[in-house]
């Protein structure tokens, strides 16, 4: 198969940048999108051009390191799923593909398709863990968890932090992010002691950032690689409020 | 030579852990506030222990190749962590997980360090769940277990197929805490490139910042080596594009020796090659095999018809398939050890009865299970891991069994370490994959997790501070000492001449090229003249690499060409020093089969008088061969046998 690419060049976060044309000829069907990527790569490296930057690291769609924005959508094609595990196939057809990075304020572009994605880690250091030391802690049997909740939490959990929910936001919010962690935070027991505290500094944290408002639009829970729902939200905003209305209220 | 003190506490096994503990030194807390140390890596080992350590109110500096430490390649075990709870009452014990592992890893690994695994790994749990890692539930809310090759117990704790997932982002936490309180300062997209020795100590790193290529400088008063394995130097394997050996090898190259380098794990449920152009090769979880079912076409002409697309799978009668590992193995059937299932998948494929358009495939069959448990159970268990199967293949092994075939994995071998988990240089540490400890000559399942927990979260938390109780008085380093200028200096000269060479083939078609050298000769199988060959053809290949290399622009900005030429040219060495240690062990034991070495039903033969002991590489300079030095190894609470999964 052959293709032509539009691809988003920029030096550096201090420069501009724009899109520049590619083709890349004779792509097996079978290759990952990612695999397509290197063959330009070293096609341009033969001709002494810089290879085009772009994030990635497991390749088996776990890491959340890649994150490139191709044809409009945070992933590309396919639902369920991160670029890493899109293979040319599902781009059959097709003439033209469009490359860019996640664009959005709270994640500068470093360079080509990277950007700084840092404030989601400061997301989680603001209070997305329960405050375990090592040592000391009960058998892991003493505290019974219910399946369910277990399972609830585990699909909350599997959130690998990739950032296509801003990517894929018109308000760039992070809602799907922080309502993941505290979602799964909020259902099991080890949690509980500090949930409220854990959302209430986490939505603060989200505003310093400078992520947008969610406006229940919907678009992160059909773009994330991991499907995870709406309904974390609706938890967030309900441990938020009961943080906002409850006893333990405080300057966070 | 080197003097090689494993520094292992006298008295009973069972004892020398708690015995440890009792004498070693400790800092008290005012003056840990004024110890520095620095670790490299966020995988589980780099993430408990900077956390850890951060804990105990040390000043901690946390170097990560990734944006964020989450992306660690821990992030990408699937299977699950093993742990001696015996909450199934299944006749598990701290001995039992101990023999085992002993057993597992073919009689090459140290006593004590082992037991010590075993009898941390329950604590292990414990921390996690206080995390809130989601591990999977029965009904009753008591957690589940599932059972993993070489044991005859049920052992596994896990979180679906993303038990590495859960198990990195709860040590994150811990670590995105300290960083929060301000113990730990996190430096990301840092590629360490030399390890700063001051007065015979580690005392720092120098390290250039991916983005920017500024070249940096840190000192700290100890430095903790947590950068994983170096199975890249394959090319093609089931680590993560960016894990690589080169600080390692630094540190190798810096005085630091290596224990076992050959030793090598290849796993045998991986998702086939497919073209030239493959970047990297998918794992799909061991757990599979304890429901899915190994086999192969018993005639030659089903094999060729099935290779040639004229057959398919399900159209083979029951009595015309092979399950070889059942067949050979009966007491473990489909769960025999790694090593054993991948040569006994390359032997039936090397006698013409393997699948898929290449024939090097044998098929993973799940017809059985999801007939006696329901589809939906088998979602539940493994339903991530057929939709990635689907997704990458294109078939559904719900219908139509998958395709499995060997590849690269872990690497037992690694720096070379005494019972602190430190290197021959004072103050330098090695913990998880990079060190060479407790696996020996083959790793157990779910075993990898739980080392690398161990040693972050419960060993060197206090192995570290019996180093650190005489540095009280040491001040903080500054980084404009003369050993810095060197060190810099050296690694600038190095990039630079990289960048000159300005030849005429890419940085990964010499990786290919040595991929393709150590699959061939020091992979699954090996014997003398390939490896004699192997080593002639490398050198041949770095000469190559140094004289025809094309790396374009320089070493501001981001450049990934260089990174990538940096950590080849150590793979091109790394690969070397693999080949001879392999060459040296006249003996199949574990992961390291010596074709000369076998019984004469093609098992593996070990040669105790004579190997029963760590081999020991020593740095002797560029072009000088390195020195061997032996570590034996004593086992004076287990009796030494032949490995047997038979009965």
């Amino acid at each position: 198969m052959d293709f032509n690419l539009k691809i988003w060049r920029q030096k550096d976060a201090k420069s501009k940048g724009s899109f520049k044309t590619y083709t890349v000829n004779n792509i097996s069907e079978d290759a990952s999108f990612l695999e397509m990527l290197d063959i330009l790569n070293e096609e341009l490296v033969i001709k002494g051009e810089m290879p085009i930057n772009f994030e990635n690291d497991c390749r088996e769609g776990i890491c959340g390191t890649c994150s490139l924005y191709v044809n409009g959508r945070p992933h590309g094609p396919d639902t369920g799923i991160t670029i890493c595990q899109v293979h040319m196939r599902k781009f059959k057809g097709m003439k033209t593909i469009v490359i860019e990075p996640w664009r959005s304020r709270a994640f500068p572009v470093l360079t080509d398709l990277i950007v700084d994605r840092s404030s989601f880690d400061r997301l989680i250091q603001a209070g997305g863990y329960v405050s375990a030391r090592t040592g000391g802690v009960p058998d892991a049997n003493a505290i019974l968890i219910p399946k369910n909740k277990a399972d609830e939490a585990m699909d909350a959990a599997a959130c690998i932090g990739c950032g296509a929910c801003v990517a894929s936001c018109k308000n760039a919010s992070a809602m799907l992010f922080v309502s993941a962690k505290v979602a799964q935070l909020a259902l099991l027991p080890q949690g509980q002691v500090e949930a409220k505290r854990r959302v209430q500094k986490m939505v603060r944290q989200m505003d310093i950032e400078g992520f947008g408002n969610c406006t229940n639009t919907g678009a992160c829970e059909a773009e994330c690689p991991k499907e995870i729902t709406l309904v974390n939200i609706a938890r967030l905003n309900r441990e938020f409020i009961g943080a906002k209305l409850g006893a333990q209220m405080m300057a966070v | 030579m080197v003097k090689l003190d494993a520094k292992i506490p006298a008295g009973p096994l069972a004892e020398k852990w708690t015995k440890y503990k009792a004498g070693q030194k400790l800092v008290n807390p005012a003056n840990k506030r004024k110890l520095e140390i620095i670790v490299i890596g966020t995988g589980l080992a780099g993430a408990a222990a900077a956390a850890s350590f951060g804990e105990l109110g040390f000043k901690v500096k946390v170097f990560g190749i990734h944006d964020s430490a989450r992306r660690a390649h821990s992030i990408a075990a699937q299977g699950g962590i093993n742990a001696t709870k015996n909450y199934r009452n299944d006749g598990d014990s701290v001995y039992r997980l101990f023999y085992d592992t002993i057993k597992g890893g073919d009689y090459r690994s140290r006593e004590a360090n082992v037991y010590r695994l075993a009898e941390v790994s329950d604590e292990i749990i414990d921390q996690c769940v206080a995390q809130g890692v989601p591990f999977a539930r029965e009904y009753s809310g008591y957690l589940d277990n599932r059972s993993f090759g070489g044991a005859l117990v049920s052992r596994t704790f896990y979180a679906r197929g993303q038990t590495g997932q859960q198990l990195l982002l709860g040590a994150y936490g811990a670590l995105s805490k300290e960083i929060h309180n301000g113990s730990c300062q996190m430096l990301t997209m840092q590629e360490v490139l030399d390890i700063v020795i001051v007065d015979g100590r580690a005392r720092g790193v120098v390290s250039r910042h991916s983005i920017t290529g500024e070249i940096q400088r840190h000192s700290a008063h100890a430095v903790v080596l947590a950068t994983g394995g170096y199975g890249n130097v394959f090319f093609l394997s089931t680590n993560a594009m960016n894990s690589n050996g080169s600080a390692v090898w630094r540190a190798y190259k810096s005085g630091a020796v290596f224990g076992n380098p050959s030793f090598t794990q290849i796993h045998p449920t991986c998702i086939p090659v497919h073209g030239d152009y493959q970047s990297k090769l998918t794992l799909m979880s061991e757990s599979l095999r304890n429901d899915g079912r190994i086999w192969v076409p018993k005639k030659l002409e089903d094999a060729k018809k099935i290779q040639k697309g004229e057959l398919k799978p399900t159209e083979i009668a029951e009595e015309d398939r092979d399950y070889y590992l059942e067949r050979r193995y009966p007491a473990f059937g489909n769960l025999v050890p790694r090593d054993v299932a991948s040569r006994a998948a390359k032997e039936r494929c090397d006698a013409g009865h393997g699948v898929g358009s290449t024939g090097l495939a044998v098929y993973l069959d799940f017809a059985d299970a999801i007939q006696r448990l329901g589809k939906n159970v088998i979602t539940a268990r493994y339903g991530n891991l057929f939709q990635i199967y689907e997704k990458i293949v294109d078939d559904n092994p719900y219908e139509t069994p998958m395709m499995i075939y060997p590849a690269v994995h872990y690497t037992m071998g690694g720096l070379w370490v005494d019972y602190e988990l430190q290197t021959t240089i004072p103050g330098l540490f090695a913990a998880g994959e990079a060190n060479f400890s407790d696996h020996g000559a083959n790793r157990l399942g779910a075993s990898a997790l739980m080392q690398g927990l161990s040693d972050g979260y419960f060993v060197i938390p206090y192995t570290m501070q019996s180093y650190l109780a005489d540095q009280i008085n040491v001040p903080f380093f500054k980084t404009d000492r003369p050993e810095f200028d060197a060190s810099e200096k050296k690694v600038r000269a190095e990039l630079e001449k990289l960048l000159s060479i300005k030849g005429s083939q890419t940085v990964d078609t010499f990786h290919k090229k040595l991929g393709h050298i150590m699959w061939d000769h020091v992979g699954m199988t090996r014997n003398r003249e390939g490896l004699q060959k192997a080593i002639t053809m490398i050198q041949d290949l770095k000469k190559e690499f140094w004289n025809d290399v094309k790396i374009p622009g320089g070493i501001d900005g981001k450049n990934m060409e260089l990174e990538k030429a940096w950590r080849a040219a150590d793979y091109l060495e790394l690969g070397e020093l693999m080949a001879r240690d392999a060459l040296d062990r006249e003996e199949s034991c574990g992961g390291h089969f010596r074709e000369e070495h076998q019984t004469p039903e093609g098992e593996a033969m070990r040669h105790d008088d004579k190997y029963t002991h760590v081999s020991v590489w020593e740095y002797q300079g560029d072009d000088k061969e390195p020195a061997l030095n032996k570590e034996p190894l004593n086992y004076e609470f287990i009796e030494v046998k032949t490995r047997n999964y038979k009965e």
